[in-house]
């Protein structure tokens, strides 16, 4: 066990703290996000006004914010942990109760200038509370039934709140983020094999829901499903924004066609292409060179967090760590498939590319809790 | 609470064990995600690109120019254009009402049109132009233009269309053309993608209709970007169609102006062929319609007028119309007699007014009778009985034979519409039509052409274009294509005698220039012009026992509709032939009398090439030829240099 014998290092202190930063991290999601900007420029026909030039301005906003919560103490975090939680489920049950209603769901929170889904916040406090929890619980006990129940129910409540808007695609990501911090804490694995049984089970009993008295889904989510076992049964309605999406993708080749010469954007064959089918655009235009070159640099994103996650030795810092990073893979995986005709439609962004203010505020200051348990992580 | 190392160090594994676990699932998916993308993107880029390429990219035909028809002068008898028109864009134009009201101030409309308009817009795609007037005046084309800017989604527009700038001259001879018509598409077996085209023109019927491959030419293709709502973006390639070819016809504008001026009002037809190249230099049916009512999309009032009109303006009564020819067709039965060897030259039959066949009593035109009568006199005197007579010895086989032989009875292959066979009716053809043998009195009315003898003016004209060349003269109405000249023919010999020729030519002599002759008073005086010619007059029914018992016993005595027709066949100059000229009046009455005038107006004008001199009208005639060509509105055509490619 030698080489658990090594000194704890003292975290560094004051303006020191802004050369500990992970600025590796930093340049990566600038990196990320200027592909975005380039890709909102082309999208809006070569205008930077009318989606480029905000999301840089929040970008800016949110990069300062990011690398300023790398500086406070990881102690807040753990703290505030609790109360961001309840924080959020109240606002939660505030959008279900005065929500506005959008897209055949209530999701929003018209907070005067901003309009808040409350939803997005809690995927960030989700990960803090449980990792809190973990870092809390007495290791010996982590795979004890009843303290197994307790983060369970804590998933569970918002994820309930969150399937009531409707929005399957977020209550799913609220588990599933939820999950990831459970598996890095060392919850047994039996328990995620009976989850995962107990998952076809559900699935199996939604789809035979369909039709009867007691159907699970909301139709059009159905539709969603049909679609993507098959789009071409229905080109013109439900099958047309995913066929669309693919001819666009697959017709980029290895090269694309050239920055602001994707036809399929130009000339509006792509549906919500500023926002969750901007990849396409993207891959349209620069091919599998620059498709792939952002999937690497999502990659190396998450791999600078495990490694930071890793090397991090406060059980707290490192499972929020792991969870943020979780979540965000979470959310260009996810998108990522759905354009690619892996994985149904479902409203999920592709991050830091996809236009839209507080998602990127909300990923970003996340990313400041990233920060802030790297710098003070004990070495 | 802090932790004691240990804790740290245990939880530290635990993290790093499950991180790389984590870690290594992270990698697994986004590896998929990379393999999928390599797939689509690699080796499926062809594929996508293809797909990606028919949404936006689509192909869009330009019409043609039509090719134009001049006349043998190059003067211009079927054109093209500018078509001023205007359409609105559901699309662009944001409020419609609003925008067709305003519209209105600027182009006169009244409210039923403009409501048919809004329904039109309303049922198109919103990204389709429709087209809001056709053919505008160069005002209201310009009032619109100058206020597009308050006239969203309304865009002028100038596209050629066709004009006939003759008006009715050519309207039988060229037909017009017309939208094409879903069943004009359901005839064609591969239809030319660019009739598709909306408010493409194609020829509906005659020479247009006919020659359309000709005049049509090649479409050109443009290939446009498109965006997913249809709107054209831009122009990607563009490559321009062919103008349909120019074709010089052999008609004479002059000539035909004159002729269908000279039937007026009458329900007639005129044909004029130079017998040495067989080329129709006029070809006029009467009344006639202005093609361009047809082509602009004719209004229903206008229509029935023109479909009610009982002398049927829309007949084309040249080569469609088939009558009995009358006397016209005494040549075919002297010649088939002369042929046969029945008779000669030198063979006489005696008229006593009338001839008992099988126990029928057969009448000649003259009751009185006329004696002893040659071939010649027969002709000069039209004398029934003699072909009463011949017809008997000669056989109706070979008077059919000869009718072909000359014209009658056979398609002539012209680019007109339903150019009809006639016919030369003999043995077989009537067993085949009626299922009844031939018997002696069918060949004593086909003889002098009634009974069941049927035949065009057009298969007169060449009738008497074979008789006054003794050669196999076909017509033609195409003298050039592009300024390539059609190879004009060497016309065979028909195999008659010489002899036998000049007796039918010399009894047509007579009938105009000697004393006895029928048509005595239509002769030309000018000597070099001589005229050659035969009256007839067929009968659409006879006078029946009631109306004779009425007292009426005189053809002009009966309602329009059931008087004889009159005709009229001649050549000239005698000695070396030029021209042949049939005319039939409908209903007219005597040959000589209503056609042989006509036709020798309409002969001498060819022959002149313009309105001919007095002098070469009889004396007493010269006062009322004169009045009558200072009544008509003759055009003096400006020949642009012969066949010259003029274009639109």
């Amino acid at each position: 066990m030698s080489y658990l014998d090594y000194k704890v290092a003292e975290p560094p202190r004051g303006i020191r703290k802004f050369l500990a930063l992970n600025w590796p991290l930093a340049f990566l999601l600038a990196a990320v996000a200027s592909v975005g900007f380039l890709t909102l420029y082309s999208v809006a026909g070569g205008n930077i006004d009318t989606w480029a030039r905000p999301q840089m301005e929040r970008f800016a906003i949110g990069m300062v914010a990011m690398l300023g919560l790398g500086f406070v103490p990881i102690w807040f975090w753990r703290g505030i942990s609790v109360l961001a939680y309840v924080i959020c489920v109240l606002l939660l049950v505030a959008v279900d109760v005065i929500g506005h209603v959008g897209m055949g769901a209530q999701r929003w929170l018209d907070l005067g200038p901003v309009k808040l889904q409350p939803s997005e916040l809690m995927k960030i406090a989700l990960v803090l509370l449980l990792a809190a929890y973990y870092g809390w619980l007495d290791l010996n006990k982590v795979s004890r039934p009843l303290w197994v129940l307790i983060p369970v129910v804590l998933i569970l409540i918002p994820t309930a709140l969150v399937l009531q808007q409707p929005d399957l695609g977020t209550s799913l990501l609220l588990l599933m983020g939820g999950g990831i911090v459970m598996f890095a804490a060392g919850v047994s694995l039996w328990y995620f094999g009976a989850v995962i049984a107990a998952g076809v089970g559900v699935v199996w009993t939604v789809l035979e829901s369909r039709g009867t008295t007691w159907q699970l889904l909301h139709d059009y989510q159905f539709r969603r499903i049909d679609t993507f076992l098959d789009p071409t049964q229905d080109p013109q309605g439900a099958g047309y924004n995913i066929i669309q999406a693919q001819i666009a993708l697959g017709s980029g080749g290895w090269s694309g066609r050239g920055f602001m010469e994707g036809t399929q954007s130009r000339l509006n064959f792509l549906p919500e292409k500023h926002t969750d089918f901007i990849f396409t655009t993207l891959a349209e235009e620069f091919g599998f060179v620059g498709a792939g070159s952002l999937l690497l640099l999502y990659a190396l994103i998450i791999g600078f967090c495990l490694y930071s996650a890793l090397t991090n030795r406060d059980r707290f810092a490192s499972l929020l760590t792991i969870g943020i990073a979780g979540t965000f893979f979470l959310f260009f995986s996810i998108n990522m498939a759905m354009v690619m005709g892996l994985l149904p439609v479902v409203g999920v962004p592709l991050p830091l590319v996809s236009y839209g203010g507080t998602a990127m505020m909300i990923l970003l200051m996340a990313f400041g809790m990233v920060q802030s348990a790297h710098v003070n992580r004990p070495r | 609470m802090r932790k004691s190392p240990k804790d740290m160090i245990d939880s530290a594994r635990i993290v790093s064990r499950r991180g790389v676990m984590l870690g290594v699932i992270q990698a697994a998916v986004i590896g998929t995600l990379a393999w999928r993308l390599r797939s689509m993107q690699v080796e499926h880029a062809d594929e996508y690109r293809l797909l990606s390429d028919g949404n936006s990219i689509k192909f869009r035909l330009l019409p043609p120019v039509r090719g134009l028809i001049h006349d043998r002068n190059g003067l211009v008898i079927a054109g093209n254009e500018q078509n001023y028109r205007a359409t609105i864009t559901r699309e662009l134009a944001g409020n419609v009402d609003e925008v067709v009201a305003k519209l209105r101030l600027l182009v006169p409309m009244s409210d039923e049109e403009a409501a048919e308009l809004l329904a039109g817009i309303a049922k198109r795609s919103a990204s389709t132009p429709v087209s809001i007037g056709d053919h505008l005046s160069w005002d209201e084309f310009s009032s619109i233009a100058v206020n597009a800017p308050a006239l969203p989604g309304v865009q002028p527009e100038s596209v050629l269309s066709r004009v006939y700038p003759r008006r009715g001259d050519f309207a039988h001879v060229l037909g017009y053309v017309g939208r094409v018509s879903d069943y004009d598409l359901s005839k064609m077996e591969d239809p030319d993608p660019v009739l598709m085209l909306p408010e493409f023109q194609f020829g509906k019927v005659g020479a247009e209709n006919k020659l359309e491959p000709i005049l049509r030419g090649k479409a050109g293709i443009r290939k446009v970007e498109v965006n997913a709502a249809g709107r054209e973006m831009r122009e990607l390639s563009r490559q321009e169609g062919q103008q349909g070819a120019t074709l010089q016809m052999t008609l004479d504008a002059g000539l035909q102006n004159y002729a269908v001026q000279r039937l007026g009002e009458e329900s007639a037809a005129a044909v004029v062929i130079d017998v040495t190249n067989g080329d129709i230099m006029a070809i006029a049916s009467n009344p006639v319609f202005d093609p361009n009512l047809f082509v602009r999309g004719i209004s229903s009032a206008d229509y029935k007028a023109l479909t009610e009109h009982d002398h049927r303006p829309l007949a084309d009564k040249t080569v469609q119309g088939v009558y009995p020819p009358g006397s016209t067709f005494k040549m075919v039965t002297l010649l088939a007699g002369l042929e046969a060897g029945v008779i000669n030259d030198g063979s006489t039959f005696f008229c006593n007014g009338a001839l008992e066949v099988a126990g029928r009593k057969f009448h000649c035109w003259s009751r009185g009778g006329h004696g002893h009568v040659n071939p010649v006199q027969s002709l000069q005197k039209s004398c029934d009985v003699f072909y009463y007579e011949t017809a008997r010895a000669t056989g109706i086989d070979r008077i059919a034979a000869m009718a072909r032989r000359l014209g009658i009875g056979v398609e002539h292959d012209l680019p007109m519409s339903a150019v009809a066979t006639g016919i030369a009716p003999d043995r077989a053809w009537k067993q085949e039509r009626f299922d009844q043998p031939w018997v002696i009195g069918d060949s004593l009315n086909a003889s002098i052409g009634q009974g069941f003898v049927l035949a065009s003016p057009l298969q007169l004209a060449v009738m008497t274009a074979r008789v006054a060349t003794g050669r196999e003269v076909k017509p033609r109405l195409v003298r050039a294509i592009d300024g390539v000249p059609v190879e004009t023919p060497e016309f065979a010999d028909l195999g008659l005698s010489e002899r036998n020729l000049r007796v039918a030519r010399r009894g047509m002599d007579a009938v105009i220039n000697s004393a006895a002759g029928t048509a005595g008073k239509s002769r030309i005086v000018a000597e070099e012009w001589r005229m050659a010619g035969k009256t007839g007059t067929s009968q659409v029914r006879n006078i029946t026992a009631a109306e004779r018992a009425r007292g009426v016993t005189r053809n002009d005595q009966l309602p329009w509709n059931r008087r004889d027709h009159a005709l009229f066949v001649c050549y000239a100059p005698f000695d070396a032939p030029k021209y042949a000229v049939s005319v039939i009046v409908e209903h007219g009455g005597g040959g000589s009398a209503v056609a042989a005038p006509i036709a020798r107006d309409i002969l001498l004008y060819a022959l002149a090439g313009g309105v001919p001199p007095l002098t070469a009208y009889p004396d007493g005639q010269r006062g009322q030829i004169e009045e009558m060509h200072r009544n008509m509105r003759l055009i003096t055509p400006v020949a642009t240099s012969g066949g010259g490619s003029t274009r639109a």
